[in-house]
């Protein structure tokens, strides 16, 4: 029933989000901006690691793309929640969890297909990397997106407008993406902030991805990037799944 | 057997100030087929209560089954028999209304084709057939009560649960709307639910009313009932009923509609 009732309630979001193209393609503007306008400043500038710039840079924007896409997911729920649909469907028989699962798989359905457009783009700027580490970036930002748009939901089931959530996420993605080093690798930073950033679990994941865009997959660094995403993904989707049994 | 039992249905909210207890015991035995109108004023626990036998809430005390099925321990059987039809309804503007109906029936297990088919039904019932590729945004407000209500009844439920079912409607679509609760009980034999805030409604369609007031229920009876022994005699109204069980008026709908 679990599978049926994901598989229903994801065809629903992904009609309707096919339905707005604009809001398809609206998530890659920003990291396309960045790889237009930021990603030709890097290119003779020593990075701290292995690869060239875009190399560094893409992962980045990747995962760039799935904090601050996913991180704000339950702008959608909020509306659905005062419009009495979310109230509708926890009166029926279906499962919390396919309640998250069915938006979950249309969240990473939708970035993966985002991460696609902006790699193609890379790759006409001048990426170039191993299929198999673009694939491997593809799973890392699928983890990333489920974890963020079910923490995202949680938050969004206790508050109720967009006016106080808008606010809210923004103070949790802005350090979170200025610490992890998705624009940079914080090999560049001063010891202390190199230090800080090891407590935010999205720097593990784009120091994997950017091994991964190099060809490296056996490293400590893609160890700790898939134990964290793993880790973290679980825990966000228990957490959210909770806040749908409990929400008042 | 009742269809809905409780016993001591109690619910208390931890918050800042401490423990508020919302409904502090409430006895009810529903029968099957019967139309329940569940009155109170303001804060007497009534929403409360709706929402706990409806399973969005967990009771923090006493016991209570609903269409045979346990509330606490089973709450998905519970859901499985149930319709709701909320306040402020629970339409998607994004959908259409065949779209709202047939998903509605497949979360209730029904297939494909019986959702299809069920929705072509219990459109015809609530004189929704034309309507069906509408977007739910260009829907009149009674319209749009009747999806509400269909999407309640779309999978059968023995028991169906409505809350303000008429607020803000015309007279033209509350009277349209007691008509098809009616038909509900006595086509299909439907157990129904009813909170409300309109007297008038309560009398005209509930067969039993039940009060609540600070949590408990203050009195239970057939309308004339209540009349005759708490306004004096059958011919009074209820709101003299009310008034002498409450101390209170009922509170003011969103909308008052005019009384027919």
């Amino acid at each position: 029933m679990l599978v049926h009732d994901t598989a229903l309630l994801f065809r629903r979001y992904a009609r309707q989000t096919l339905r707005s193209k604009f809001q398809m393609l609206f998530g890659t503007l920003m990291p396309l901006l960045y790889l237009l306008f930021f990603g030709p400043l890097l290119t003779d500038l020593p990075l701290g690691r292995s690869g060239d710039s875009w190399q560094v840079l893409v992962p980045g924007l990747l995962l760039q793309l799935s904090l601050f896409g996913a991180s704000f997911s339950g702008f959608a729920l909020i509306m659905e929640n005062n419009w009495g649909v979310v109230e509708r469907l926890r009166v029926t028989p279906v499962s919390r969890a396919a309640l998250l699962l069915g938006r979950l798989l249309r969240d990473v359905a939708l970035f993966v297909l985002q991460s696609v457009l902006l790699v193609l783009a890379a790759l006409v700027m001048g990426l170039r990397a191993p299929l198999a580490g673009i694939l491997l970036g593809f799973v890392f930002v699928s983890l990333l997106s489920c974890a963020l748009a079910s923490l995202s939901y949680a938050l969004a089931l206790r508050i109720d407008t967009p006016q106080s959530f808008g606010p809210t996420v923004n103070a949790l993605t802005m350090p979170s993406m200025l610490l992890s080093g998705l624009m940079l690798p914080m090999a560049l930073a001063p010891g202390w902030l190199d230090v800080l950033s090891h407590f935010v679990p999205f720097r593990y994941l784009v120091d994997a991805v950017r091994d991964a865009y190099v060809g490296s997959y056996a490293t400590s660094a893609m160890l700790y990037g898939a134990l964290v995403a793993a880790g973290f993904t679980a825990l966000a989707v228990t957490v959210g799944t909770r806040a749908y049994r409990s929400a008042p | 057997m009742a269809i809905i039992s409780t016993a001591g249905l109690a619910k208390t909210f931890t918050t800042k100030a401490g423990p508020v207890e919302a409904v502090r015991g409430i006895d009810l035995s529903v029968s099957p087929g019967e139309i329940l109108g569940f009155l109170g004023p303001n804060g007497a626990g009534k929403t409360t209560t709706l929402r706990m036998l409806t399973t969005l809430l967990p009771p923090t005390g006493g016991a209570a089954t609903v269409a045979g099925f346990d509330l606490r321990a089973d709450p998905a059987a519970v859901r499985r028999r149930i319709g709701y039809v909320a306040q402020s309804g629970g339409v998607d503007p994004q959908e259409s209304v065949r779209d709202e109906l047939v998903l509605q029936g497949r979360l209730y297990g029904l297939s494909r084709a019986d959702a299809v088919a069920r929705t072509a039904e219990v459109a015809a019932e609530l004189g929704l057939t034309e309507l069906l590729d509408r977007r739910t945004p260009a829907l009149s407000g009674g319209q749009r009560r009747r999806l509400d209500l269909a999407l309640g009844l779309v999978h059968r439920p023995d028991v169906l649960f409505l809350d303000e079912p008429t607020t803000g409607l015309d007279p033209g679509s509350r009277a349209d709307l007691w008509q098809l609760v009616r038909g509900l009980r006595d086509t299909h034999g439907t157990t129904v639910f009813l909170t409300t805030h309109y007297l008038d409604e309560a009398d005209a369609l509930a067969d039993r009313i039940v009060v609540v007031d600070a949590g408990v229920v203050a009195a239970e009876g057939t309308p004339a009932a209540l009349k005759q022994k708490y306004a004096g005699s059958p011919g009074a109204s209820l709101q003299d009923a009310f008034l002498a069980i409450t101390g209170r008026a009922p509170a003011p709908a969103d909308a008052a509609p005019v009384a027919v």
